[in-house]
Parts: C-alpha cells; sequence; structure tokens
C-alpha cells in the first residue's frame, strides 16, 4: 500500500536528531513494548510480515505522531484484537481510556506467475504495481530501472505472508539505482541499493 | 489525536496501554512478564554493537575471515559464536575504502542486525532519518558531522528485505600492531552503520 510508512525520499523533513552514543530506549516501557512483540512472534500469534504490515495501517496522523514504540505498541494490540486473543473492550477498561488501533487491512496476493531469475550484472526494472496490501517495495524504485548486484536466499514473499495467503518463498535481489535515476535533478549524488523481492522486477529492455 | 471539535474519550497513555496488553496476555496463561526480563537480559548484554565490533577488528586482522565474512556474513559470524534471528537469512557486509562511503538505513520501518551491531539508536528509527538519508545522502551524513570529501562515492542500502547489512569500516592507519582486544574498543555502533568513520579514516 501505499501508506504514510513509505517514508523514502520524501521532502520536508528537518534535521536527524542525532546525538554520538543516542539511546535506543527512553522510557521503561518501551523496553517491555519491545520484548511484547517479540514474544507474540514467538507464540505464533503473528508473522513479522503481519506485525510490520500492521503498523502500516495506523491511521496516518496517528502513524506520523506515534513514537517508533507507540507504533509497536498499536500494531501488537490491533493484531491481538484481530486474531482473537483479545477484545478492544477489554483493552480498554484495562487501560482506562480509549486504545486507538490500526485501521483495517485489504486482501494480499501471492507471488506473480513467470517471475525471472536474475543475475548480477542484468538490468532490471521495478514494476509499476500499485497493490492495497503489504509490499516491500518502497514507493520511489517503483517503475525504475537499476542493475541487480547479488542475490539473497528466498524469504517468504511479504504481500502474501502478511496475509495469510499461500504463496512460494523467493529470492531478493539486491539491485543498485543512480539516485539521479530515481529523482532525477533533485538528490545528493549516491548509488542507492534496494533488497527487492523477484516478484517485483521484470528485466529491462536494452533500450532502458 | 486530539480533536478540538468533539469531545471525545481521553486516549490512554502508552504505559497504560502496554499495561493493558500485558496483563490480557498473563490473564490467558501467556507468561509475559517472564518473556519480559528474559528480552531485557538480551538487549542489554547479548544484542550489542560490541558484537559487530569483534567481527570488525577480526576481519582487520585475519584476511581469511574477512575473505569469508565478505562472502558470507551469517556464516563468518557465527565463528564467533554470534547468531541472528532465524528470518534474518543473510548479513551482507559492506566493506568501506578511502573513496567508498556505506550507509544503511530502513526507509519504510527500522530494520537493522541488531544481534550484531546493537538495536538500532533512536534516530535511525526517526522519520527524518528514514525520509531524507536515501535521497540526501551526502547533507545528511555532512549534518551528523561525517563531511565527505566530494570524491568519497556514498553508497546507501535500504533493508527492504530481511537481508541485513553491516558496514566493515576502514581501519585507522595509526592501530598498526595492535590486538583484536585494542581494535575491537574503537569500533562504534555509528561507524557499523556507515554514518561516521573512525579516528584517522
Amino acid at each position: 500500500m501505499d501508506g504514510m510508512h513509505d517514508l523514502g525520499g520524501k521532502q520536508g523533513f528537518g534535521r536527524i536528531r542525532y546525538a554520538l552514543d543516542a539511546q535506543v530506549f527512553h522510557e521503561p516501557w518501551e523496553k517491555r513494548v519491545n520484548a511484547l512483540y517479540g514474544f507474540a512472534v514467538k507464540l505464533g500469534i503473528f508473522n513479522m510480515d503481519e506485525y510490520r504490515h500492521a503498523i502500516e495501517r495506523m491511521e496516518p496522523r496517528h502513524y506520523l505522531s506515534a513514537s517508533y514504540y507507540e507504533r509497536a505498541l498499536t500494531s501488537l494490540a490491533t493484531l491481538c484484537v484481530e486474531k482473537g486473543i483479545v477484545t478492544l473492550a477489554e483493552l480498554e477498561k484495562r487501560a482506562n481510556g480509549t486504545f486507538p488501533l490500526s485501521m483495517s487491512s485489504a486482501p494480499g496476493r501471492s507471488n506473480i506467475p513467470g517471475r525471472e531469475r536474475f543475475k548480477a550484472g542484468d538490468r532490471v526494472r521495478v514494476r509499476s504495481d500499485y497493490v492495497p496490501g503489504h509490499m516491500r517495495m518502497p514507493g520511489y524504485i517503483r517503475g525504475k530501472t537499476g542493475v541487480v548486484v547479488s542475490e539473497s536466499p528466498a524469504y517468504p514473499f511479504p504481500d502474501a505472508h502478511a496475509h495469510g495467503v499461500k504463496a512460494e518463498d523467493e529470492p531478493t535481489f539486491d539491485v543498485r539505482f543512480r539516485s539521479e535515476d530515481l529523482w532525477p535533478n533533485s538528490s545528493d549524488a549516491a548509488l542507492v541499493h534496494v533488497a527487492v523481492f523477484q516478484s517485483y522486477l521484470e528485466r529491462a529492455s536494452d533500450s532502458a | 489525536m486530539p480533536d478540538q471539535t468533539h469531545s471525545r474519550p481521553t486516549v490512554a497513555s502508552v504505559e497504560k496501554r502496554t499495561d493493558a496488553i500485558q496483563a490480557a496476555l498473563e490473564e490467558r496463561g501467556l507468561k509475559a512478564g517472564e518473556f519480559i526480563e528474559q528480552a531485557e537480559h538480551l538487549v542489554e548484554e547479548k544484542w550489542i554493537p560490541e558484537n559487530g565490533a569483534r567481527v570488525v577488528a577480526k576481519a582487520w586482522t585475519d584476511p581469511a575471515f574477512k575473505q569469508r565474512l565478505l562472502a558470507n556474513g551469517r556464516d563468518a559470524v557465527a565463528e564467533l559464536g554470534l547468531t541472528m534471528p532465524p528470518h534474518h537469512r543473510h548479513l551482507v557486509v559492506l566493506e568501506n575504502a578511502p573513496k567508498v562511503q556505506n550507509v544503511i538505513c530502513c526507509t519504510l520501518c527500522s530494520c537493522t542486525a541488531f544481534t550484531i551491531i546493537g538495536l538500532p539508536p533512536d534516530w535511525y528509527k526517526d522519520l527524518e532519518y528514514r525520509a531524507r538519508v536515501v535521497r540526501q545522502s551526502r547533507t545528511v551524513l555532512k549534518e551528523m558531522g561525517l563531511d565527505l570529501p566530494p570524491e568519497v562515492e556514498i553508497r546507501v542500502w535500504d533493508t527492504t528485505a530481511d537481508t541485513r547489512y553491516m558496514v566493515l569500516p576502514v581501519r585507522p592507519p595509526h592501530t598498526e600492531g595492535w590486538s583484536e582486544e585494542q581494535l575491537a574498543k574503537i569500533v562504534t555502533k555509528d561507524a557499523m552503520i556507515g554514518v561516521a568513520r573512525l579516528q584517522g579514516t
């Protein structure tokens, strides 16, 4: 989905709040949330793709105003409610206030038929796919052309895995793009490498 | 969200919401409290940047190890007793050079090889870093204190799948003859993310 989470290349943000030896956690509850979602994954209540997608499904204003660990908390609670572990009413009673959850999910999809195997050096184009559910293709590479650098082992296909849709595991390819091709005349010169699932890629024509 | 036009019940604080979900799990016989204690130990003592620092120091002093590390990071770090979660199926080690600076990020969420380089620092998870580093890499690095000469090529790695990355920094020349233990002490999390270079490099 083209959600608020898809931040790569978005303009208007200010300086990074950087400090040497920056902290990972600021409040004790953050550590608990971080452990609790790991606990739920370990118990098999949900998988990492479902977890990431439930964060992406947060209402955009909530997403932007929430801290990283509030997003984790919202995803954890949303999935526990959706999976029937607990009801929202119970959570709100216990919390003595409202408990904002994520928006509901749209359908997922399985692998693309006729996926191609690529090798290092191949020129590839990212398909111009628009899907309502989970995907791990950042919007800034949609339709763009790059060069395969290497291949990673097969992983569960996120577009399916986040939705309980049956699919084959598939490899990801590290694809190298030029920032100039991603944002012509509007970026610092760099090579941008993205790990791209096989279903998102097609072979680029020679003229591309 | 605060809403000025309608009166609504108050949103519970994040602490109260965390208490609520934890208590709900406990009541169903799921030992959340115990798991939180175990996780505390992992976060404080196991998933720490000292792991990655040992990997870097070994790569600097043992060329055969470095070769194995660059070929298959996951297997190579296992030689040092370091593990990764099952869903991190690949560790790609990115070697810096005087004229190459690799930097890692995750624009879609905030993924890292956390068992090796430690959990991501706050700024790595902030919207600003996620939005800007892929598009304004040189500007962002400069703002963060790393002012790279124009001849240094920047390579940004966006962690969009479950392959994980770590940067192998350049070894400072003044460390000639140092032991692995001494070398490991100077390697920082930020250098393994790629937003800093080590002194003298």
